[in-house]
């Protein structure tokens, strides 16, 4: 079978609609604030333990603009680095190129992180909080369930990754679960997915962003 | 346009908030039949395979290799690979032929073959093959035991009942990682209150997961992933290679264990190289041949929503249940995580497996709430037990679970969660208080349960793996404290550690901890008359439902 570009664009947009869906979790205008990221070349590790490591995944801001449920990535991405900062921690923004897996992501970040505490994040929305000497695919805190994750969760879990760096022992942000995630958006993940994994480029090192708000 | 009120009473039905998706083979989303699946073929030189479906040794990838070195037969293949794909199909749907001759034709198959001859076959025959292919003669049944806070006391009681109930092995994971030795330490207490002899895991990252075997707190390992392309193998740091590794790691301290993989996992991580979802699949339960493993939990697993979406997604589902018992494998067949709304579709995809019986049924069902699966929901949960056993006595199949009376369950969740109070006081963790013993007793799930120091339970946990504790504490404190039946059931579960009998593939064990496997308990399926027959004694426990009027109940 024979498809061209443009018959592949038109059924992803015919997919994508097809599949808006009431939102479960709160979300707020489109739109969102307006937001440069800038690349600054390769990321140096850090020496200051005050420092929590953002790591978003290769097409975060970029290529994407949205999570699963359309909040808008600056909004979710200036509610991390403000529950960072509410601890009294600096927010340091880093895209993961080598690969688009949250886990990995994250837990390349924790090396280059003078806390040894990293947050990863996709497109979609998954986030992860990860820490140094983890097994990379075991964390400090998962949030797998991207279409339960509001801007509120979001902020919390900026906090709680501070925390960790600052070497306290905070109460995990409460889990949400939603069985009926999977049959709602679990096709719509994997499209977001293909999409994110399109832009990793393999053995290259993370990039330093500044983030402009 | 002027909506038409049927279309708008059809909107509105649970099925029409599922996702779906038209085939996109470009991207890998297409179940069976992609353009890009290789074609069949095999060369061998020198007892060596050098081409496998059009792929010479020179090009093929490491999932390839693996197969070609591990996971077929030479000495068959040429013969196995000129068969028509019909010819196959057939022996698998004919009752005269037995188990033994098509394992022997399969071992000498390449995935592009074997999912040449799934492709020709329709769901009937395949459940009619699966019920002749499945290794274990009887059916059994998994579940799910978790809750969304990771309270202890509750899993204990949940245990407990669930192995009343008629599982014979449970799964647990965390919400929060931290959690995981509590949760499984809860299992292996309530279980073996439920039932002696129910085999318990933990589903964790790797190492974690390994290193609560080997203490014995569990009794068994499945979540060892494998996947069908090279890249999502390295996504995740590893190769066939180092998954086999891992599965002689279990073999060497006596654990079971099998691996799991699932069609839609190389389209859900992004790498599905433009293949069917089949393919790739079919690659996944031969590396798992290949690694010499003794099962595999497949039938999509936690990627259900990515082949529900698409046009036959639910019969290749199927199909790659019955692909791994074609290898001689244990199947746990999924039906476990949520994929639809629909109470329909849900029982449509789950009869493919219940029917004609497999290994574990479901791996697992929701031996908890929906709200509480951290599996993030199953195809069945708690509020569906008396739907599950009256199909049992509508269709006369054994599903594996058995009705049970309310006093009874009562019974064993109250001595569940009061055997774990009595373990963690000796072994010095936050103490359990008798309200909470109360609340888990008479618990829905947890929302029932007074809340715990999470903060306090995470130390504790920490630090029962830092100070070494181990299956042989647990049978300490159970016996000290008035527990001795159940601290003689973990000692028995330890014991499966050094007779290692367990290891034998689609083992499980009795309440007498005798092992039933496909050894002493071998599928001899033949047709009417044959294999596994619902014996008189099983039969009464599936049809007397309480919900039934007796003759005695009439007054008249």
């Amino acid at each position: 079978m024979q498809i061209s570009e443009d018959v592949i664009r038109e059924i992803v947009t015919q997919v994508l609609q097809g599949m808006e869906v009431p939102q479960p979790a709160k979300t707020t205008a489109l739109a969102g604030r307006a937001m440069r990221l800038v690349e600054k070349g390769e990321v140096r590790p850090g020496s200051k333990a005050d420092e929590v490591i953002i790591a978003l995944a290769p097409a975060f801001g970029k290529y994407q603009n949205k999570t699963i449920v359309n909040l808008p990535h600056s909004d979710v991405l200036r509610e991390i680095i403000a529950g960072v900062e509410e601890e009294g921690l600096r927010a340091r923004v880093i895209r993961v190129l080598r690969t688009s897996d949250v886990a990995f992501a994250a837990h390349d970040a924790t090396r280059l992180s003078g806390s040894g505490i990293a947050v990863g994040i996709q497109s979609r929305g998954t986030t992860v909080i990860h820490q140094k000497d983890l097994p990379p695919l075991s964390n400090l805190e998962l949030f797998p369930q991207s279409p339960l994750l509001d801007l509120e969760a979001y902020r919390a879990i900026g906090r709680n990754a501070a925390k960790y760096a600052k070497g306290e022992s905070p109460t995990p942000v409460p889990t949400r679960n939603d069985q009926m995630a999977r049959p709602k958006y679990q096709a719509k993940a994997a499209v977001l997915h293909i999409k994110e994994t399109e832009h990793v480029v393999p053995g290259a090192k993370p990039v330093e962003i500044d983030v402009q708000f | 346009m002027k909506r038409q009120k049927r279309f708008e009473v059809l909107a509105a039905r649970p099925v029409n908030q599922d996702g779906f998706v038209v085939e996109w083979p470009e991207v890998g989303l297409i179940a069976m039949g992609s353009p890009s699946d290789p074609v069949p073929s095999i060369k061998i030189e020198q007892g060596r395979v050098v081409e496998l479906d059009g792929i010479p040794r020179a090009k093929m990838d490491f999932i390839d290799q693996f197969i070609a070195d591990y996971a077929i037969d030479v000495k068959k293949a040429e013969k196995a690979m000129a068969m028509d794909n019909l010819a196959i199909a057939r022996m698998l749907v004919d009752v005269n032929v037995p188990r033994e001759e098509i394992i022997q034709v399969a071992g000498g198959l390449t995935p592009a073959k074997i999912v040449a001859v799934l492709n020709t076959m329709n769901v009937v025959e395949m459940m009619m093959a699966l019920q002749k292919m499945r290794a274990r003669k009887t059916p059994s049944n998994q579940c799910h035991i978790t809750n969304v806070n990771d309270n202890p006391v509750l899993i204990a009681a949940d245990a407990a009942e669930a192995a009343m109930r008629g599982f014979d092995e449970m799964e647990t994971t965390v919400a929060v990682v931290r959690y995981a030795p509590f949760n499984a330490l809860s299992m292996l207490v309530g279980g073996q209150v439920g039932r002696g002899g129910v085999l318990i895991q933990c589903a964790l990252e790797e190492a974690t997961e390994l290193q609560l075997g080997m203490r014995g707190i569990t009794a068994y390992a499945e979540t060892i992933s494998v996947y069908g392309t090279e890249n999502v193998f390295v996504d995740g740091d590893d190769t066939p290679w180092s998954k086999g590794f891992l599965a002689s790691a279990y073999a060497s301290r006596g654990l079971k264990m099998r691996f799991t993989s699932g069609t839609g996992s190389e389209v859900q991580m992004g790498y599905a190289e433009g293949k069917s979802m089949l393919y790739l699949e079919v690659r996944c339960i031969m590396v798992t041949k290949g690694a010499g493993v003794q099962g595999l939990q497949n039938g999509s697993v936690s990627c259900i929503g990515v082949p529900a979406a698409v046009p036959s997604g639910i019969r290749a589902v199927l199909a790659e249940n019955l692909c791994t018992t074609m290898m001689d494998l244990e199947v746990a067949s999924s039906n476990d995580q949520t994929f639809t709304h629909s109470d329909i579709r849900r029982t449509a995809r789950t009869l493919m497996q219940m029917l004609p019986g497999t290994d574990f049924i479901c791996s697992g069902y929701g031996g908890i709430p929906n709200y509480d699966n951290m599996f993030a929901g199953s195809n069945w949960d708690v509020d569906d037990y008396d739907d599950w056993n009256i199909i049992q006595r509508d269709l006369q199949v054994d599903g594996g679970l058995k009705p049970v009376s309310e006093e009874a369950v009562i019974a064993v969740r109250n001595k569940a969660a009061r055997a774990l109070q009595a373990v963690y006081r000796e072994l010095g963790f936050p103490a359990i208080t008798d309200e909470e013993v109360e609340a888990a007793t008479y618990a829905h799930g947890s929302k029932d349960m007074p809340p715990r120091n999470v903060v306090e339970d995470l130390k504790a946990a920490q630090e029962m793996m830092s100070r070494g504790v181990t299956g042989l504490d647990v049978v300490k404190a159970l016996a000290k404290n008035g527990f001795e039946d159940l601290a003689n059931n973990v000692l028995g579960l330890l014991k499966q550690r050094v007779s290692g009998d367990y290891l034998h593939t689609a083992a499980i064990l009795d309440k007498e901890f005798n092992v039933i496997s496909a050894v002493n308990n071998r599928n001899d399926y033949r047709g009417p008359g044959t294999g596994y027959r619902i014996s008189p004694e099983r039969w009464e426990e599936i049809k007397n439902i309480s919900q039934a009027v007796k003759p005695s109940d009439f007054d008249i």
